[in-house]
């Protein structure tokens, strides 16, 4: 985002009073619509939003407005001409995205890997039946052996088909930009085998018409047998043998500096991001733009330094000369921004609590106006009429005192863009149906929770892309760094293995635990 | 006041004669002391170095044998009679100060304000 850019839009529309912005959002639909989320001047731009009811849509400018729908019940319309600011355009541009036409690429994987272990697992029957079809009569009796071959043949697919199901039938959850390398492996060995027996059979009992049953019988009990050792290495390869932690991850936001450690085994670098990024989604407290940015005050005194304008034409030599004159100058005179931004910084702490002061009581006091009806209090109607609600209705009825302190808190916190009224309304009425207090319904505020919290559940899934020096399905080695990039931050993540650990033994016999006074006398002579 | 095992100990000492006073059926001293190498050195509050497990003398009777004969509180006993009081148990000192049939004891004591001193006086030799 363009952070310079976005102060002067913030300072040009915060300066003014409230009479004028009717003037200005006037003046703003006047401009040319356009989708243009890098536009240069001006940030606002007037777009017509698809039916989303974008909660307050000028919440994200500046601090000096008054609340709407803390006072009056506003009713947000959907298809009204807003004009939003650049955050709510980067927002919508990205929501646009992540609903791109669904990626057929993501189901290829799996349906080849289907098809494959379906064909793998007709074959031992068809081997069975096919001789039965084509040349019945010629065939040589088999009696009880064959039987109890049946009865082994037909149990382990059974364990086939249930393993599989278990194992390999699970939706994806991620696309590698490479082939996953053993998944690759495995299905060009299950392909192998499979085509090799094939080929056997083709050449040694079909073309001949072998009449010896009992030996086709064991020839495709040998295939399921084979079959099921290859699920063995499946097993080990896919699932356990990344369980061992080998290496620690850490793990850097690169806009706030949000970390944490993890300890994964051995694993390629895709397959390692993709664990990275399972556990991103909940243990990372939430990106926040609005949280990144020194307060103007202090960044403005800062921005007002020298300005060196150089005016004669020949400008190579002196201007360097000059600028780093100026750029000594400046230094040298005393910097007391640190100092300003130490009381922004206290000051922005006492505001944050004393609104959260004010919020804790306001929903406190909310609270108590409701109570569950039980069902055996419901005779008694003729003293006191009381209206039964439903949850959504109590919520509601409940949410008009409560909402100014509320809107109040979320802005001082910057986190005005991550709920909305009606969010908040499905919270207040989901709490209220568990029968939660108002500390429990006012955990979901009062910090920042993990990215999983404010997810929508969409289908098409989030767009990371994989920045890496090494080809990305080589292992995980000390010292490897590569980064997971999304449109506006980026996760870097650094390898470095776990310490090899020489565990010794010292035996303590419990008897020995033995204790003295410590002594301290004095004797007179 | 800190030594190092194996080397011998140097320090500053004033010779004391305490003549034992007779009282009923025992001969006092007047002092108590304290200390010793099964004593815990850290308690010592007279000590500099707190590893320091020799004798102090830890209370004067006011008026008794050994204040008259000019020892303070807080001095090292470094020897009784010609025998060590550096590297004894606190029993062994205590026996060696109330023997019977001795009447005067001869202690070798050292304290800070010894060493200060012939500093002081080495000083004022070497300015001349």
């Amino acid at each position: 985002m363009d952070n310079e850019s976005q102060y002067s839009g913030y300072s040009y529309k915060s300066s003014h009073s409230r009479s004028s912005r009717k003037h200005r959002d006037r003046r703003d639909r006047h401009r040319s619509k356009s989708r243009d989320s890098s536009s240069r001047g001006d940030k606002s731009v007037t777009i017509q939003t698809p039916g989303e009811p974008l909660l307050d849509a000028e919440s994200t400018r500046g601090d000096d407005r008054d609340d709407n729908w803390g006072e009056t019940t506003t009713v947000v319309t959907g298809t009204s001409e807003h004009s939003i600011s650049n955050e709510d355009l980067t927002r919508v541009t990205k929501d646009l995205e992540e609903s791109t036409p669904l990626e057929c690429k993501r189901f290829v994987g799996p349906a080849l890997g289907g098809c494959l272990s379906f064909f793998a697992l007709v074959t031992p029957l068809a081997f069975l039946i096919l001789p039965q079809v084509l040349w019945r009569d010629a065939l040589e009796p088999c009696g009880t052996p064959c039987e109890g071959l049946y009865v082994s043949l037909a149990f382990k697919l059974l364990v086939l088909l249930i393993s599989s199901w278990a194992l390999f039938l699970r939706p994806p959850r991620a696309t590698l930009p490479r082939f996953f390398v053993f998944r690759c492996l495995l299905m060009v060995l299950v392909f192998l085998f499979v085509a090799s027996y094939w080929l056997f059979y083709g050449v040694r009992v079909l073309e001949p018409r072998e009449k010896d049953y009992r030996g086709i019988v064991e020839y495709a009990a040998s295939l399921v047998d084979a079959l099921l050792f290859i699920q063995y290495l499946a097993l080990v390869l896919l699932e356990v043998r990344h369980l061992q932690p080998a290496f620690c991850l850490k793990v850097v936001r690169s806009t706030d500096g949000a970390s944490r450690f993890y300890n994964v085994g051995h694993l390629s670098i895709q397959r390692a991001a993709v664990w990275v990024l399972d556990r991103y989604y909940s243990d990372f407290p939430v990106y926040n733009p609005a949280l990144l940015n020194l307060p103007k005050s202090i960044l403005s005194k800062k921005m007002t330094g020298f300005k060196v304008y150089s005016l004669d034409e020949n400008t190579t030599n002196n201007s360097t000369g000059q600028s780093r004159a100026m750029i000594a100058a400046a230094a040298r005179r005393r910097d007391n921004s640190h100092n300003e931004f130490y009381y922004e910084e206290a000051e922005m702490d006492r505001r944050i609590r004393k609104r959260k002061a004010r919020l804790v009581v306001a929903v406190e006091e909310a609270f108590t106006h409701i109570k569950r009806l039980h069902e055996d209090e419901v005779a008694s109607s003729p003293k006191h009429p009381r209206e039964v609600m439903d949850p959504r209705e109590a919520a509601q009825a409940i949410f008009a005192p409560m909402a100014r302190a509320m809107q109040k808190y979320l802005r001082t916190t910057r986190q005005q863009a991550f709920h909305s009224m009606e969010s908040i309304l499905t919270h207040l009425q989901f709490c209220i149906t568990h029968n939660m207090t108002p500390k429990a319904f006012l955990e979901r505020y009062l910090g920042p929770g993990p990215t999983m919290q404010y997810q929508q559940q969409s289908g098409r899934g989030r767009q990371w892309t994989l920045v890496s020096e090494e080809p990305v399905t080589s292992a995980l080695r000390q010292g490897l760094v590569f980064s997971l990039r999304r449109l506006d931050f980026s996760l870097v993540v650094t390898v470095t293995p776990l310490p090899f650990l020489r565990l010794g033994e010292e035996f303590i016999d419990p008897k020995s635990h033995k204790f003295v006074m410590r002594l301290q006398s004095e004797t007179s002579v | 006041m800190s030594f190092v095992p194996g080397q011998p100990v140097t320090a500053v000492v004033q010779r004391i004669e305490i003549q034992k006073l007779r009282q009923g059926n025992n001969l006092i001293l007047g002092f108590s002391i304290g200390g010793g190498i099964d004593q815990d050195p850290g308690q010592n509050p007279f000590s500099e170095d707190k590893t320091d497990k020799g004798i102090y003398v830890t209370r004067i009777t006011p008026g008794g044998p050994a204040d008259v004969a000019g020892l303070m509180m807080g001095d090292k006993i470094m020897q009784v009679n010609g025998w060590d009081m550096t590297m004894v148990t606190h029993d062994k000192a205590r026996k060696r100060l109330t023997k019977k049939n001795e009447d005067v004891v001869r202690l070798l004591v050292t304290r800070k304000s010894l060493e200060e001193a012939v500093k002081h006086s080495m000083g004022t030799y070497h300015k001349q």
